[in-house]
């Protein structure tokens, strides 16, 4: 079934690649720039033809107000278990309890659980090894990297950043 | 010249970091907690290295490269230690566990073999 595309979505799609094409190319002559758009105009068409241009291509779309606030909050949470892991590396008694732990992830969109599995697999020490429905395995090694995961900040705020996304 | 040091300070934390990368690697006992020490050196080994390189580069197109290999790192690493995580429990690695949440294991080894094609059929 052809999923249905709004002018926006493919607009957003040309604007990306057309960027990409911008900052990976580094040669701003005429000819080199009526390429870019003869191959962005290109991808899009094939893209729209093979119909792999559906929701979750675009994202972007949905998430650009709210990740701006994820990611730096991310990213101080890869840092401090950066920092926890590499203590727990460095300890000449190496005091690791590893676990694998199951529990319920809040987000249940595609994308938000996508995003949340790999949101605890980029913090050391926790490894998302399967995902079924709202089931979450992780692996964890020590086992205050685990404590609370069920209720933690990260499934409550990959919960909100979903909010608003279509198929819901 | 501020920068520079700043840029040295951000590479050499950055090589630190990979350093206790692999050291961690070393010592952990098996597959699963090495990808732990792995992880640390696709996250903020790095992003730290990424970040040095980009004082160096100044306001250039080459920063801008640099910004999105970041960016595609930290989108990849961790679905490639899912990747090797999945493969090792479904190829029948028992992971050495110390403390089991009851039938962790199992139930993991369960829904890595089902992936989520069975989508709400556990919930």
């Amino acid at each position: 079934m052809k999923t249905r595309l709004t002018l926006t979505q493919i607009l957003a799609l040309a604007v990306a690649i057309y960027a990409m094409w911008l900052v990976l190319s580094g040669h701003y002559t005429g000819l080199l720039l009526a390429l870019g758009v003869v191959s962005t105009v290109g991808v899009v068409l094939v893209t729209i033809r093979m119909d792999l241009l559906d929701h979750e291509g675009v994202p972007l779309l949905h998430l650009t107000a709210r990740v701006w606030t994820y990611i730096p909050w991310l990213i101080v949470e890869v840092v401090k278990s950066n920092l926890a892991a590499t203590r727990v590396i460095l300890d000449p008694k190496l005091p690791i309890s590893p676990t694998i732990v199951r529990f319920r992830g809040k987000p249940h969109t595609d994308l938000g659980r996508f995003i949340f599995a790999n949101s605890i697999t980029l913090t050391p020490g926790t490894i998302t090894v399967a995902v079924t429905g709202a089931d979450f395995h992780v692996h964890a090694l020590f086992w205050e990297a685990i404590d609370g995961i069920e209720e933690g900040e990260m499934n409550r705020r990959v919960r909100a950043l979903e909010k608003g996304l279509p198929n819901e | 010249m501020v920068i520079d040091i700043l840029s040295w300070v951000f590479l050499a934390s950055g090589a630190f970091f990979m350093l206790v990368a692999g050291v961690g690697v070393l010592r952990m006992p098996d597959v699963f907690t090495r990808l732990h020490a792995a992880g640390i050196k696709d996250t903020l080994g790095a992003a730290l290295t990424i970040i040095g390189l980009m004082l160096q580069a100044g306001l250039t197109l080459v920063a801008v490269k640099l910004a999105l290999i970041w960016i595609f790192l930290w989108f990849t690493s961790p679905v490639a230690s899912h990747s090797v995580a999945r493969a090792a429990l479904l190829g029948g690695v028992r992971p050495i566990l110390q403390q089991t949440d009851g039938d962790g294991l199992e139930s993991a080894t369960e829904s890595a073999r089902l992936g989520d094609d069975q989508e709400g059929s556990s919930r």
